[in-house]
């Protein structure tokens, strides 16, 4: 939801970084207000998954220029676990299997040190289970993955739902979804939709980066940004989606005249 | 020991120390444990305590032990229930109980389903003896192995625990020996004998009541009939500053399963021989876990032999070393000729901590047939990056998330104990290690 009177929540100028050496983002602007929801869209090797990464903190990424504001404090000035307390969430594109910790062991632990930053009420296993039973039926998951270690022999779509599942216990301030929709069926796309809309508020802020413009017809964005050898070179709305799917990203990089033009002018000559 | 009539040499070789106390053992009223010291103190005369340049302890230092001596356990500590409590098991009332070697009987309490043995040699009767005789020491693990010799030498007594044809006892037998003495050696001795198509549930605990130095030798000897099934449980819990010398001795019969899980947390320097004879069908599934650190050393050498066709063994073998500690495994793997259609599974898998841990792996595969399946692997690293991020990523510290991760680590193998009670137990005590609260 778009509001001019919001207050920016994320602030990116001109951002570059590099891993192993090879620059992949060449100075990548953003601006996301709260209750937004943006999407970063791109042709593979963009930099799409190295901008989640940086915002998340990872160590193998480097950040050679530019500046990321949070709530207008310097996001780079925080390691990885301070960042995710002070409200930022990552929804990894490949989830990381943990096996030998159960899952409601490592949801209660980081739900807890949540709460703790927040100076709010930490919960008890017994208090837990029933809380985090309520936020599974959000997302029609199975109680029987509570039990389970962390991602360990789950489907693709059942890693991504515990993603979510964790978005919905952590409530961040923003949420960068990192091609949430990969590997997912129809069905399983809809219940995280479902779920992740259910999660939007006034107050926090969604970044969806995706290949594939078929997540956006159920988590409708605000904003749509195509990113391309690691700059966002255009800025649209849904509709500028539908137009990429039908088109590709070919056409943005080579400043050409729309389809129609080129034919009135055939037309007229 | 023998009589010397030559004249001895003037250094005393440390085997012989320990052996001082052996003459005075009074004669059992078992032949066959006569007859088997007698054989021990021959075998000793041809060994000595082990050196670096010895192949199977290349990697295991003994300086630590060799500058200590022992005393014999002259009396028994008086122990209450409540002193033991911490150690009970809420599902398991048959318990053994042996404090510092010598069997506990108010602390002990025996199987009530019938024909079912379980009892310590001393106090065996003789209707059973003669099936419990044929088997003790019989699996060939005294000859070229000294410690298991020392055990011998000192035979006295032993858990026993018989399981007779058919029989399916549902609740596990807990032996639990109790160090409370400093400065003493004991050499702990057990037998489970397994019926014919039975099925039995051991669990071989070893705790400490103080943190000093002690020397502890136990042997296990384990048959399984054909058919039969043992899940066997052992953990180790020694005080920080004990030795842990320990043979298990595993004969499996056609067509039988043996399962066990061993956990080494304690003692200043451990060393588990467990050696598992299958014979033809049979399955056996050898899991272990070491969680050291400061400066401990846990050695774990394990043999499985593949004596005939169609045997199944599965081994998962995990070491978390932190601060400089130093974790040994050798898992060797016998495939004798004619042992057609082995299927065998290792894995070793070695967790570092600190820059000072170190780990020793030496997968050993000795195959002799032509028409089987063996599969080994070792690794060794820290804790794996990207899942240290992705804790990092939910809010969780450096410290909890390598700690999570560790705890995590060591749980695929406590996950693996079949006891409810004793897997929550270490749950809670491998958290406290690894500093979480969960």
């Amino acid at each position: 939801m778009i509001n001019p009177n919001s207050p920016v929540l994320l602030e990116v100028r001109g951002l570059c970084a590099s891993v192993n050496g090879i620059e992949i983002l060449k100075g990548l602007d953003l601006s996301v207000r709260r209750g937004e929801v943006h999407a970063i869209m791109g042709p593979n090797g963009s930099g799409k998954s190295t901008f989640a990464k940086v915002l998340a903190g990872h160590t193998a990424y480097e950040v050679t220029a530019g500046s990321v504001l949070f709530e207008g404090k310097n996001l780079f000035a925080l390691a990885p676990e301070e960042r995710a307390r002070a409200g930022v969430f990552l929804a990894f594109q490949y989830p990381i299997e943990i096996p030998g910790v159960a899952n409601s062991q490592f949801l209660r632990l980081s739900y807890n040190t949540l709460q703790a930053q927040r100076g709010k009420e930490e919960l008890d296993p017994l208090e837990f289970d029933d809380f985090v039973r309520e936020k599974m039926k959000l997302l029609d998951m199975n109680p029987d993955f509570l039990d389970r270690s962390v991602n360990e022999g789950f489907s693709g779509g059942e890693k991504k739902r515990n993603e979510i599942l964790q978005m919905a216990l952590l409530e961040p301030g923003l949420a960068i979804l990192d091609e949430t929709d990969s590997g997912l069926d129809i069905d399983a796309l809809r219940v995280v939709s479902q779920g992740v809309n259910q999660l939007i508020t006034p107050d926090n802020a969604i970044v969806l980066v995706t290949h594939y413009q078929r997540l956006l017809n159920y988590i409708v964005p605000d904003f749509v940004h195509v990113l391309d050898a690691g700059r966002i070179i255009k800025t649209g709305d849904k509709a500028l989606a539908l137009e990429l799917e039908e088109r590709g990203y070919d056409w943005l990089s080579t400043p050409h005249q729309s389809a129609g033009e080129t034919i009135a002018a055939g037309v007229s000559a | 020991m023998s009589t010397v009539t030559a004249i001895r040499q003037p250094a005393v070789d440390y085997l012989d120390t320990l052996l001082t106390s052996q003459p005075q053992l009074t004669p059992s009223r078992w032949a066959r444990v006569n007859t088997l010291r007698t054989e021990a103190l021959a075998h000793l005369e041809e060994l000595q305590i082990p050196t670096l340049r010895d192949e199977e302890w290349r990697f295991t230092d003994l300086a630590r032990l060799t500058r200590l001596s022992f005393e014999p356990v002259r009396s028994a500590s008086l122990l209450l229930p409540t002193d033991i409590a911490p150690f009970c098991l809420g599902d398991v009332s048959t318990r053994l109980v042996f404090v510092d070697g010598i069997y506990a009987p108010q602390l002990s309490s025996q199987a009530t389903e019938s024909g079912v043995v379980v009892t310590h040699l001393s106090a065996m009767g003789a209707d059973h003896a003669a099936r419990i005789e044929a088997q003790l020491g019989g699996h060939q693990i005294t000859s070229d192995n000294v410690f298991a010799a020392l055990n011998t030498a000192f035979l006295h007594d032993a858990a026993v625990i018989l399981v007779p044809r058919n029989v399916e006892l549902a609740e596990p037998v807990h032996v639990l020996f109790l160090a409370t003495q400093v400065g003493v050696a004991n050499h702990p001795r057990c037998l489970l004998v397994a019926e014919s198509g039975s099925s039995v549930t051991l669990i071989e605990d070893y705790v400490a009541l103080q943190d000093g130095p002690y020397l502890i030798n136990p042997v296990m000897e384990i048959v399984l009939a054909d058919q039969a099934h043992v899940k066997h449980m052992r953990v180790q819990r020694d005080s920080s500053q004990a030795f842990h010398m320990a043979n298990c001795a595993v004969s499996a019969g056609r067509a039988s399963r043996y399962q066990s899980v061993s956990i080494a947390m304690g003692a200043q320097i451990s060393r588990y021989n467990l050696s598992v004879l299958l014979g033809e069908g049979a399955e056996c599934a050898v899991d272990g876990l070491a969680l050291i650190a400061d400066s401990q050393l846990a050695d774990t050498h394990t043999c499985i032999d593949h004596a005939k066709p169609h045997g199944i063994s599965r081994q998962l073998h995990k070491c978390i070393a932190g601060d400089s500690a130093h974790a040994v495994f050798n898992g060797k793997i016998l495939v004798r000729q004619g042992a057609q259609r082995t299927d065998s599974v290792q894995s070793s898998r070695n967790l570092l901590l600190s820059a000072k841990a170190h780990v020793d792996t030496k997968p050993q595969l000795e195959i002799f047939a032509d028409d089987v399946k063996c599969a080994h692997g070792a690794t060794v690293g820290q804790l794996d990056a990207e899942e240290v991020f992705y804790l990092k990523s939910r809010g969780l510290s450096d410290g909890v998330a390598r700690n999570l991760l560790t705890y995590a680590f060591a749980g695929e193998i406590i996950d693996r104990i079949p006891v409810a009670s004793l897997k929550h137990r270490l749950q809670q005590r491998v958290l406290e290690q690894t500093g979480i609260a969960l």
